[in-house]
């Protein structure tokens, strides 16, 4: 028994090991010289060389693609929850013709992965860019970043829908039968009655949310070709640019300015996550 | 539960809170998920102001080409091979930190689950990275314990290159499905594993007699939605690690349609690389839930 348990500790271990050293490994090598990263991959750095982040952030401009995420980011969690509340609690609790239509059609969107949609998404904006061209001679859709916003939030709507859809339906009536006799409107019911006590839900979407947009490249790059970039595509330039010229401390010093805002999250929120996940149970 | 009864005025709030979600809905998501459809009928290089219809002339075309055969063959390799490893060992996982309540789980859950709040682009770094020829992790330990013939250019030999994405694509989803497991295990009873105790199992015959059956149905759930996610993950790791290299030979379907589409601005054959892409990810997901079908078990 105990040589059991010995045994599944050191399996256990090694796996977290294989997953933990590559991601320290980065969080080390960033600090590195460029002299330093021809020596052993293990040797540690001699000196916290700094020179790496402000490379990245400044000439890199990674400073700016990270302000341009945020922003985009921000704007798309906002744009999805302002639509999506409303539209999952009047499914939940309304019922109007062709309501079974509706969540069926949201259903099916699940199962459409933006990947597979994103070229005539493209093609779409490029058509409208050339409908406008009058009034906006430069492209208006195309390289706007508060229309990446819009797409992002326009593919998560489904996701976010479904899962509103059930925290509010597992909320008992009573709350709202209360509400309304005291006089509160339909739009007050809503907005003060329900959605606090919606919180643990619309946290999840929030979350899941975040960490889509975010982390999204494919988005991201198709519509947004030219300078203006998110971190993800600038930081898949630095890895183009360090294949031809062997600029490492440049790439790590970029990972780190990426992942450092995820793993801090995960790490406030991860009981959050994880339970967010079993309950929903569906990966986008 | 009853629902709120159609009433007089109901029909404008509920119209208002709906439509906005709705016309986002159809105009990003219903009419781009159409367009994939009817393009791949279409002859259009991109830019040319009218598509010319072309019926299934792509879909023929598909057939010939070599490039889709391979992208085929990879994409199928790396679902069955990413599949196979991927849910075995985050089922073999799940059940030990379950059964044998270490200490330490919520560490090792936090730790496990960190790549699947990574972005792709992330991973495909750490993993060019760890693969790098000169100064890479994983041949600097080869160095030290082996000979020199272990050493591998892991990104850039076309007979390696595929299970180098695939390790990768192991690394990512692991964590995500163990917790997963970990979740609907833990919600089997004590006593369940106490009374097959006293009669002399074995954990591993618990695990096949017991804890397999009974969380079956998650399972089936998760290797559904496994598989489409699985085509998705090969496509966007792809394409930040390998762009499909060297020489195509870890070019996977999704990938090979964003070629067309954007490096060759043949737009409607790209979309009929994606229907087929669609339609068979689907299939496989359809064919995989019919074959694991099992009478329901409860506790």
């Amino acid at each position: 028994m105990l040589l059991k348990r010995g045994f599944t500790y050191t399996l256990v271990g090694a796996i977290a090991l294989l997953i933990a050293v590559p991601v320290g490994w980065v969080l080390v090598a960033s600090l590195k010289t460029k002299g330093e990263f021809y020596g052993s991959p293990w040797a540690l750095p001699e000196g916290l060389h700094w020179r790496n982040y402000t490379d990245a952030f400044l000439d890199a401009r990674m400073g700016q693609y990270f302000l341009t995420s945020v922003l985009v980011t921000a704007l798309g969690l906002v744009l999805v929850l302002l639509v999506s509340v409303p539209a999952a609690y009047v499914v939940a609790r309304y019922e109007f013709r062709g309501r079974g239509f509706v969540e069926a059609l949201l259903m099916a969107g699940l199962f459409v992965n933006v990947n597979y949609i994103v070229v005539p998404i493209f093609l779409m904006l490029v058509d409208w860019d050339r409908a406008l061209i009058d009034a906006f001679p430069d492209g208006f859709f195309i390289d706007n970043p508060a229309m990446l916003s819009l797409v992002y939030a326009a593919t998560s709507i489904p996701f976010t829908i479904y899962l509103l859809t059930a925290y509010f339906r597992s909320i008992p009536k009573e709350y709202e039968e209360a509400a309304s006799m005291d006089g509160a409107g339909r739009l007050r019911v809503m907005t003060t009655v329900m959605l606090p006590m919606a919180r643990p839900a619309v946290t999840t979407v929030i979350l899941f949310n975040f960490l889509a947009y975010w982390n999204d490249f494919i988005i991201a790059l198709t519509l947004l070709p030219g300078d203006g970039k998110t971190v993800q595509v600038g930081l898949l330039n630095l890895m183009t640019a360090q294949k031809a010229a062997a600029d490492y401390g440049r790439l790590y010093a970029g990972m780190v300015i990426v992942i450092v805002p995820v793993l801090i999250l995960y790490a406030v929120i991860q009981r959050r996550l994880i339970e967010g996940m079993a309950a929903g149970g569906v990966k986008g | 539960m009853t629902l709120q009864r159609p009433r007089r005025g109901n029909g404008g709030f509920v119209l208002a809170c709906l439509l906005p979600a709705l016309i986002l809905f159809a105009v990003f998501m219903v009419l781009p998920t159409i367009n994939v459809f009817r393009m791949s009928f279409y002859a259009w290089s991109g830019f040319s102001p009218d598509p010319r219809f072309v019926g299934l002339d792509n879909f023929t075309r598909l057939l010939d080409d070599d490039n889709v055969i391979r992208a085929f063959q990879n994409t199928v390799t790396l679902l069955v091979v990413v599949t196979i490893v991927t849910m075995s060992a985050g089922l073999f996982l799940a059940a030990i930190m379950t059964r044998q309540r270490l200490r330490g789980r919520n560490l090792l859950r936090f730790v496990l689950y960190i790549p699947n709040v990574l972005s792709v682009v992330v991973i495909a770094a750490i993993f060019s990275a760890v693969y790098d020829q000169e100064n890479g992790l994983l041949n600097g330990v080869l160095r030290v314990i082996g000979p020199d013939t272990w050493q591998q250019v892991w990104l850039g030999d076309q007979k390696i290159v595929l299970y180098s994405v695939a390790i990768a694509m192991v690394w990512q989803s692991l964590g995500y499905y163990m917790v997963l497991y970990m979740s609907s295990m833990a919600s089997i009873p004590e006593e369940l594993y106490e009374a097959t105790a006293l009669d002399g199992a074995s954990a591993t015959r618990q695990f096949f007699d017991l804890t397999l059956p009974l969380i079956w149905q998650n399972l089936r759930t998760t290797l559904t939605f496994f598989i489409m996610s699985a085509v998705n993950l090969s496509f966007v790791l792809v394409r930040a690690m390998t762009g499909g290299g060297p020489d195509g030979s870890s070019e996977v379907l999704l990938s090979y349609m964003y070629k067309q589409a954007y490096t060759n601005s043949s737009y409607g054959y790209g979309m009929a690389i994606g229907v087929v892409i669609f339609a068979f990810s689907f299939l496989v997901s359809l064919l995989v839930s019919r074959a694991t079908r099992r009478e329901p078990l409860q506790f």
